[in-house]
């Protein structure tokens, strides 16, 4: 039995919790206080607004708890503000959040809820068929360096990305009933 | 070409995102900063706050346009604005500058008596009040991507939205009981589509998330909403209406984001100023 903590202080947790939860010998808990962080075997970062998560990770003291956890190499995905906060730079900003993934990422990169959409790709890594992808108000990868391995590319921008116990995702697998993206961070995490 | 079905699940996705948030009425980009700072996940951009609408009476009407886009350019989080209750002009215009989200709101003077927007005609996701289940389901219909109860906007008084939600609750409570024939019936009653109906009674909840609005002036008033089972909260007039509009702000988004747990809700209620002077329900019934 694995456990995975989803990150709840705003956005969408009870979809990750909810998925989580029809995959067997996972765990799945909403974690919030300092305290919920211990014994965790991973960590999902979920959608939301990157700019409110950050203020309340500061705001809780929880970001440290978390870097530590990125220190012991427990497995982390970030989907959508979740990979915002895990990058290293922001573009148009100074800033970053928690500053773990060598990634550069645009926030709202496909422009505003004008542009989300939903797409179909295969990513070869995580299965052989495609996969239903859900962008909402997406960001996506502009640059990288060479310890960080794309995952997928859609329309010539990363949207997928993974270095080492980090995954990063612009698309919300939780939007959809699909659980292969979820099994392949289980994997991540039992592998760990 | 998206298609409108595809349109509306993408907005009710990004809707989606704002869960556990709390979104700020702002009136200038001073306030819409102090709100992003605080914590909130987006700002609604007004003239006036509903208690200065109570206050000075007269026809409450969508905001400035060079207003609204000063707000927009002054932060990162998403940006609301309202339109007057069947104004789809209001509604154009606002889509036009580029809001997040259109509030059709009960807040300003309604602009049909009889009509609300056809929002699925629209790009830009919709939140819309109700005060029970039937019309949750029927803005819903029309292309609601959020439901807000209604609450008493402006009077600082919660009791309203305390009503609204135990009701909506209790009629979603009430659906989950019944049989398809008896279903029928419910969507004859509540003049609600049968399809959204059948979804309410199958999950046991509405079809998007539904936020608490209307008279939340506390840190304890937004945790209650949320342990009534809302999935967010607005805070309108209650934060700059208040004697320390940064503390309030910020007291009332930890207390949403920790609302089951009262250690937390207690230490955030204490000092944090003056609460905005409440209005008691109905002596001062706004005249919509």
């Amino acid at each position: 039995m694995i456990t995975i903590g989803v990150l709840d202080l705003q956005g969408g947790v009870r979809e990750h919790l909810h998925l989580l939860s029809q995959i067997s010998n996972v765990r799945a808990l909403s974690v919030k206080k300092k305290e919920d962080f211990n014994n965790l075997d991973g960590l999902i970062l979920p959608g939301g607004e990157s700019t409110t998560i950050s203020k309340l990770l500061n705001i809780f003291e929880l970001k440290d708890i978390i870097i530590n956890l990125n220190k012991e190499e427990i497995p982390i995905w970030g989907t959508c503000a979740g990979m915002i906060l895990l990058a290293k730079e922001i573009a148009g900003t100074s800033t970053s959040h928690l500053n773990l993934m060598d990634i550069k990422v645009k926030r709202n990169a496909y422009g505003n809820q004008l542009a989300s959409f939903k797409s179909k790709k295969v990513i070869p890594k995580i299965s052989k068929k495609e996969l239903p992808l859900v962008f909402i108000r997406a960001p996506y990868i502009t640059n990288k360096n060479k310890k960080v391995k794309t995952l997928l590319k859609l329309d010539g921008k990363i949207v997928a990305a993974e270095q080492d116990n980090l995954l990063a995702t612009a698309f919300h697998p939780e939007l959809t009933t699909d659980l292969r993206v979820h099994k392949y961070f289980v994997n991540k995490v039992k592998a760990d | 070409m998206k298609s409108v079905t595809d349109r509306y699940e993408l907005n009710k996705n990004l809707a989606q995102m704002l869960k556990g948030g709390v979104i700020m009425d702002v009136t200038n980009p001073q306030e819409a900063a102090i709100a992003e700072e605080a914590g909130s996940v987006a700002v609604m951009a007004l003239e006036r706050v509903p208690a200065d609408i109570r206050a000075e009476g007269g026809v409450a009407r969508s905001s400035d346009p060079a207003m609204i886009k000063e707000i927009i350019s002054a932060v990162s989080i998403p940006v609301m604005a309202k339109a007057r209750i069947g104004h789809f002009v209001e509604a154009q215009i606002l889509e036009e500058i580029g809001v997040d989200y259109i509030d059709e709101s009960e807040v300003l003077t309604p602009a049909d008596n009889t009509n609300h927007i056809d929002k699925n005609e629209f790009e830009v996701p919709f939140v819309c009040g109700a005060t029970n289940l039937s019309e949750a389901l029927r803005r819903i219909a029309e292309g609601a991507s959020m439901i807000r109860t209604k609450g008493e906007a402006g009077t600082g008084n919660v009791v309203e939205a305390v009503k609204h939600m135990r009701k909506l609750n209790s009629q979603i409570r009430t659906l989950t009981t019944k049989d398809n024939e008896e279903l029928m019936t419910t969507a004859k009653e509540m003049r609600a589509p049968f399809e959204l109906i059948k979804y309410v009674a199958k999950e046991g909840a509405l079809p998007v998330i539904n936020f608490a609005a209307g008279g939340i002036a506390t840190p304890a008033d937004a945790a209650m909403m949320m342990q009534l089972g809302c999935d967010g909260v607005f805070v309108g007039s209650g934060i700059f209406k208040s004697g320390n509009p940064k503390k309030r702000a910020r007291a009332i988004v930890k207390a949403t984001a920790h609302y089951d747990d009262p250690a937390v809700v207690a230490e955030v209620s204490e000092n944090i100023g003056e609460a905005m002077v409440g209005i008691e329900h109905p002596s001062k019934k706004m005249s919509i």
